[in-house]
């Protein structure tokens, strides 16, 4: 039962998630209200970890997989894809590295100036 | 043939297929999620399958996408100490990231000689596509590009995030997080998870802080080519 409960709990939030992405007029999707809505419910205690933990764990392990179907669905974008190709894979490539290495520095920086040590 | 299981089971076959090569070679170029990718569309394209086949069951395994991003609440919560303390840090970084990516588009842009319409489908690739796709249309740019920009940006961040944390000599492990999840939403926290759970949580609040933010930043920067 412990996983049909955990189960339920985890849909019920996506549900909640959907159904405020449906009545708001932000530009905010569903996952991001589940996400915010349930940690507030473990923050408050509603929800406690051990009624969510194994299959929570479970699902955030096989995230990368779920992502495969966005990353193959890109081969019926090809024809669109290919004339803006070298643009395409300079501007993805050097703007994910630059704003990789900015954020990185600038939370490192001002970690170390607090005094944290490098774990 | 219409079953779904063909899609999912070829989907986990990829995938693994792509830790295993992860685990023998060692190297971020054998990125599981990269090779799991390749390996279906060639699976596709060499068996003359239509793609419409494939997803079938790809829709499945894209079901739960919102339920799995919605578990990120959970490492959150565990972290929520680390998360207090550092908060100065972690937003500082988020937004200093979210100013970096807009900049680097419009520089890259200018350098492209881009148009409007080019450079704002560009503008939103750092997020997770849910918010990045609104962002685009909204901004009037290539919503099917912007899709496939976010995410060839999340397979690059996934692929070349620790490398890169190691070539810059980011070792902190809340700094790795803010940064795979500013530059690289979702996708970006999945590699982040794999390298620990403080990475994984920091990630995980900064792609929420980051999609928010980007809206504006988005909106602002579109004034600016």
């Amino acid at each position: 039962m412990k996983y049909v409960k955990q189960f339920m709990i985890i849909m019920l939030f996506s549900f909640l998630g959907e159904l405020l992405h449906g009545l708001l007029p932000l530009p905010v999707p569903a996952s991001i209200y589940g996400l915010i809505l349930l940690f507030v419910a473990l923050f408050t205690g509603i929800i406690k970890e051990n009624q969510i933990k194994e299959t929570a764990d479970f699902l955030v392990e096989i995230m990368p997989v779920l992502f495969i179907p966005a990353g193959v669905g890109l081969m019926t974008r090809w024809e669109a894809l290919k004339k803006l190709l070298l643009p395409l894979i300079l501007v993805i490539t050097l703007g994910t590295f630059f704003t990789m290495v900015v954020t990185g520095k600038v939370t490192d920086g001002i970690l170390k100036k607090k005094g944290v040590q490098n774990k | 043939m219409n079953s779904a299981f063909f899609g999912i089971t070829l989907s986990l076959a990829g995938y693994w297929i792509g830790v295993w090569c992860n685990k023998k070679f060692r190297s971020p170029v054998f990125n599981p999620l990269l090779i799991g990718i390749l390996l279906v569309i060639l699976v596709l394209i060499v068996g003359k399958i239509d793609y419409s086949v494939y997803e079938i069951g790809g829709s499945y395994i894209n079901f739960l996408l919102t339920p799995a991003t919605i578990c990120f609440a959970l490492p959150l919560y565990r972290q929520i100490n680390l998360l207090r303390e550092h908060a100065m840090a972690i937003m500082a970084g988020v937004i200093s990231g979210v100013v970096a990516s807009a900049i680097s588009i419009l520089g890259l842009a200018a350098a492209f000689s881009f148009s409007h319409e080019e450079y704002v489908t560009f503008l939103p690739k750092s997020i997770t596509t849910a918010i990045g796709m609104g962002v685009s249309e909204e901004l009037g740019g290539i919503v099917t590009i912007t899709v496939a920009a976010i995410v060839l940006t999340g397979i690059i961040g996934n692929m070349a995030g620790e490398a890169v944390m190691k070539l810059v000599k980011i070792k902190n492990p809340i700094a790795k997080g803010v940064a795979l999840g500013t530059s690289a939403h979702a996708m970006g926290t999945a590699k982040a998870f794999n390298m620990g759970e403080i990475e994984g949580a920091m990630s995980s609040l900064s792609l929420v802080i980051t999609g928010l933010l980007t809206v504006i930043a988005a909106n602002i920067f579109a004034g600016f080519y």
